[in-house]
């Protein structure tokens, strides 16, 4: 029986991401994150200043790695970022959603989709219908499968990165892998 | 550039060395065993990592091989409970030794298998948490952390069983981040031992699990 561990990332980046950045990107960095860990939205500023700098040489991508036992609105957050998604929404709804952490019941998740344009009738039934809970859970179980364990964990260019959640740091792995 | 060139040279293997080294030489648990992730470090993933993936775990009393009968146990999981290999024979069982409850390693690797229950149960399998904490700490560090699978207690005598396995660190007085899956039989089929200080996370016990439900069709 193998005992190799899967280190790179499974599935690839495919048409099914959310992108956010130029498709020709030399670099594409792939977020595992929970809408409801602190970490994540500690490192959602990192990514936006990194963003910026490097502009068309990066394109970013977001999977949800919701970890609903220890983050009672990870879940539903996800399923909102997706509904969103399913809108061309999905950014918007990101940045909601990291920059106002604390406040992720279901009511705010309405009041965020609302203020990211959404069509509410279709938001308000897919989210009671759990309409994205099977993509959501698609991510996460990708996730597990490349080695995530916990959040945020990026990949840059399909392989797993270890270090310093900061921009110096980033950067410089980002650069190295361009 | 040449900063670039410089920090991946020297610092990231370092980095790596580091955690590999809270393995490997660790004897104080107050800095050794986890990685200090209130220092903004990521968990870091197993494999770029040196680890001890093998086929037999020899250490203190004990040695377990892969093909062999899985070293039988019965522990207490709550204040009046207890769980005995033998309670699920004809299930496999994925054994988790951890070094403890609350230190931030262990809890995101069993709040991470919380979340995996249903991926378990397809397989039919069974999870059971292990460390040397006793069942009061288990109860309550269960119950902070929401989970819903059994911790079970290695206490008294402490590490009996961790020590069976070959996985108790005797100058730490903990058991190894230790990984073992045993088939429906009991026998050993798979194990890993991770650097104690690094989540193994999922990946290894969901492709054994695979692996071991192939081997048992391609064999029926």
């Amino acid at each position: 029986m193998s005992n190799e561990f899967v280190v790179e990332l499974d599935p690839p980046v495919g048409d099914r991401d959310h992108f956010l950045g130029s498709p020709s990107a030399p670099v594409t960095l792939v977020e595992y994150g929970d809408f409801e860990c602190l970490p994540c939205s500690q490192a959602y500023p990192v990514i936006r200043d990194i963003r910026e700098s490097l502009g068309d040489r990066l394109r970013l991508v977001f999977r949800n790695f919701p970890l609903s036992t220890v983050h009672p609105h990870a879940q539903h957050a996800a399923e909102a970022a997706e509904a969103a998604g399913g809108q061309r929404r999905f950014w918007q709804m990101h940045d909601a959603l990291f920059e106002q952490q604390r406040q992720l019941s279901d009511r705010h998740l309405r009041l965020y989709a609302s203020q990211s344009g959404l069509d509410m009738d279709r938001f308000n039934r897919e989210m009671a219908g759990h309409a994205w809970a099977p993509a959501v859970r698609e991510h996460f179980l990708g996730g597990v499968r490349s080695a995530v364990s916990g959040t945020p964990t990026f990949f840059i260019n399909g392989v797993q990165y270890v270090g310093l959640i900061d921009v110096l740091s980033l950067r410089m792995a980002i650069e190295d892998a361009a | 550039m040449e900063t670039r060139s410089q920090f991946m040279r020297t610092f990231l293997p370092h980095l790596r060395e580091d955690l590999a080294a809270h393995a490997q030489a660790s004897s104080d648990p107050g800095e050794g065993w986890f990685v200090p992730i209130g220092g903004r470090l990521l968990p870091a993933p197993p494999a770029p990592i040196p680890s001890r993936v093998v086929d037999v775990i020899s250490r203190s009393s004990g040695t377990v091989r892969v093909g062999e009968k899985a070293p039988p146990f019965t522990l207490r999981t709550t204040p009046d409970q207890s769980v005995s290999l033998d309670d699920f024979v004809g299930d496999p069982i994925v054994l988790a030794f951890y070094p403890a409850d609350w230190s931030p390693v262990c809890s995101d690797q069993m709040v991470l298998y919380n979340e995996l229950l249903p991926e378990f149960a397809e397989h039919n399998a069974v999870i059971l948490g292990i460390s040397v904490d006793n069942v009061w700490c288990h109860q309550a560090f269960s119950r902070d952390r929401m989970l819903s699978f059994p911790l079970l207690a290695d206490f008294e005598p402490k590490g009996t069983v961790a020590r069976a396995y070959g996985v108790y660190r005797e100058k730490d007085g903990l058991c190894e981040r230790a990984l073992f899956l045993l088939d429906p039989e009991g026998i050993l089929r798979w194990t890993y031992v991770s650097p104690i200080g690094v989540n193994p996370g999922a990946a290894g016990i969901l492709r054994a699990l695979e692996s071991l439900r192939a081997a048992r069709r391609a064999a029926a």
